[in-house]
């Protein structure tokens, strides 16, 4: 559905994006995850055709953006981190507008009136924009990007500045999005993405450092796998029952009786571990596959690429 | 298109901006045509039209400050620009509206003539409607430019200074000429003259060269702010 190839952005001597490339399947509810200033913007307002970019190709629906803008750009829903609305209109002159300016071809006023219920603004619609508070601000940004009902949406940071209820509204519109629309969002806060994607894409300076399945994201992340145990014994034995086991690479012991296994990825130690630990007479109270957790490998990602960009 | 031009004629009229530079025209106008025509008691229009080049030089810099600047400025240029419209259609919606607020601003001159049909004599209304004709596109000239202007600067203010900038520039145009002693300097010189260019106008001959001057800069500065869009889009 959305395809991006060697995707750049250079700011003068600034590379903002460096060379990314993903795709997007239909109906995938995609996060786009960084810390602040990582290009997630600067991506999103490439594939919305809103920046040119440097270099590399935007596809979506098999129409390339910079060949055929009008009908890519009618593909797609955008939601900027701000949202663009004119402060001297009412809602519904300012969505009336938007319908016109994309050249909708549903009926005007059903289809305005579908889109108000759907993020349900129906009761300020004859309100100034800019007398409205900053929820309901986002919430008319939602209903422009859905006019026409675009295939795809793409929404920047759509839950920041607002309270938790507000954020929680958002999510729910997001998942219901998910079912019809192909959804790219961003974020730089975890659980959210986590709560709502079938998958992440995490970037730090301009460069994608993980994609993956939400579930699978930490694993993939962290490179390699840890075990955490609990065992009575003595420790000498224990560590080294346990450092023969196929695929084990260290062994650390972490307090009383506890202790941490790092091991291959592809290798599940566990049934290994289990047998040597009997085989030395040492009983097993606890044991289970630690893993970093979202927030750890997130970090884990960032900082990494942080410390290489700063050596360049 | 029509889209854009139906929005930013509405904001042209839910803003003071209309209404300020309609004030300023018919408050100049309506000065010059009491003491040019009805002090002399003449039905001839032509010395107020004349007068009327600086007063159009400083309000189309006020019509079009906000155009494109406030759009940067807002985000909401994020809106025309990921929308299915071309650059050229978003510049035409934008000068159009800007053009009809100043059209509403020359309009008051049918005004000033009814008055002399009614209440003096019949005027002469094809130099009338000739010289409006000239008034129009003197100002949709600068409309085009200061459009350009705008697109250059997030600050309407900036864009405004630019435009009186502009219009100091072209009025100063005409005290160059005399400076220059070869005859090729002056003609060039008055030859981009806006000044020059717009007085037959007044005089109520539609000239050829004249019409075609003010229709290339409209042209010249569209394309220019259509590739100045594009230039702030790529880099």
């Amino acid at each position: 559905m959305v395809e991006v190839i060697n995707l750049t952005k250079k700011y003068g001597k600034l590379t903002a994006v460096d060379n990314i490339s993903f795709t997007v399947n239909t109906g995938e509810v995609l996060g786009f995850l960084g810390p602040n200033g990582a290009g997630k913007s600067t991506t999103m307002n490439m594939i919305t055709g809103y920046l040119a970019p440097t270099c590399g190709t935007v596809t979506i629906d098999s129409c390339e953006i910079s060949n055929n803008p009008k009908a890519t750009k009618a593909k797609i829903g955008y939601l900027p981190e701000i949202p663009p609305l004119y402060g001297d209109m009412t809602v519904k002159s300012y969505l009336e507008f938007m319908f016109d300016l994309k050249k909708v071809k549903l009926k005007k006023d059903a289809h305005i009136k579908e889109v108000m219920t759907i993020v349900r603004i129906l009761d300020v619609k004859d309100r100034i924009i800019k007398n409205l508070s900053k929820g309901y601000k986002q919430r008319v940004g939602f209903a422009q990007a859905l006019l026409g009902n675009p295939p795809v949406l793409i929404f920047d940071e759509p839950t920041v500045g607002l309270d938790p209820k507000q954020i929680i509204e958002v999510r729910n519109l997001i998942k219901a999005l998910g079912k019809k629309h192909t959804v790219i969002f961003s974020s730089h806060v975890l659980s959210e993405v986590s709560a709502i994607c079938d998958r992440i894409i995490v970037i730090s300076n301009g460069k994608i450092v993980a994609d993956a399945k939400t579930d699978e994201l930490s694993s993939t992340v962290a490179g390699l796998n840890q075990l955490e145990l609990t065992v009575e014994g003595s420790s000498s034995a224990i560590s080294s029952a346990i450092n023969e086991v196929y695929g084990v690479k260290k062994v650390t012991s972490t307090g009383a009786n506890r202790y941490t296994v790092d091991y291959d990825t592809d290798v599940d130690i566990r049934k290994g571990v289990f047998k040597a630990l009997v085989k030395a007479d040492c009983t097993i109270l606890e044991m289970k596959n630690g893993g970093l957790s979202l927030e750890e490998s997130f970090l884990k990602l960032t900082s990494q690429n942080q410390t290489k960009g700063g050596k360049k | 298109m029509l889209a854009i031009f139906k929005r930013e004629l509405s904001s042209y009229f839910l803003s003071p901006i209309a209404y300020v530079a309609m004030a300023i025209f018919y408050l100049f106008s309506g000065i010059f045509f009491y003491m040019i025509c009805l002090q002399y008691d003449t039905s001839d229009l032509s010395g107020v039209f004349s007068q009327m080049f600086i007063v159009v030089l400083m309000i189309t810099p006020i019509i079009t400050m906000r155009s494109f600047s406030e759009e940067r400025r807002q985000r909401t240029d994020q809106a025309l620009f990921t929308a299915p419209v071309s650059l050229l259609q978003i510049v035409m919606g934008k000068f159009l509206s800007a053009f009809v607020v100043y059209a509403c601003c020359v309009a008051i001159f049918l005004v000033y003539a009814l008055v002399i049909q009614f209440f003096f004599v019949t005027p002469d209304w094809a130099v009338i409607l000739g010289t409006m004709f000239g008034i129009l596109l003197l100002g949709a000239a600068l409309i085009a430019i200061d459009i350009f202007l705008s697109s250059l600067t997030e600050s309407q203010v900036v864009a405004a200074l630019l435009g009186f900038g502009v219009a100091l520039a072209i009025s100063l145009i005409d005290v160059a000429t005399s400076y220059f002693t070869s005859e090729f300097m002056q003609r060039l010189v008055s030859g981009i003259s806006f000044n020059q260019n717009y007085v037959n106008f007044t005089r109520g001959i539609i000239d050829l060269i004249d019409t075609v001057f003010f229709i290339s800069i409209i042209v010249v500065f569209i394309e220019l702010t259509v590739a100045m869009l594009d230039v702030k889009r790529t880099r």
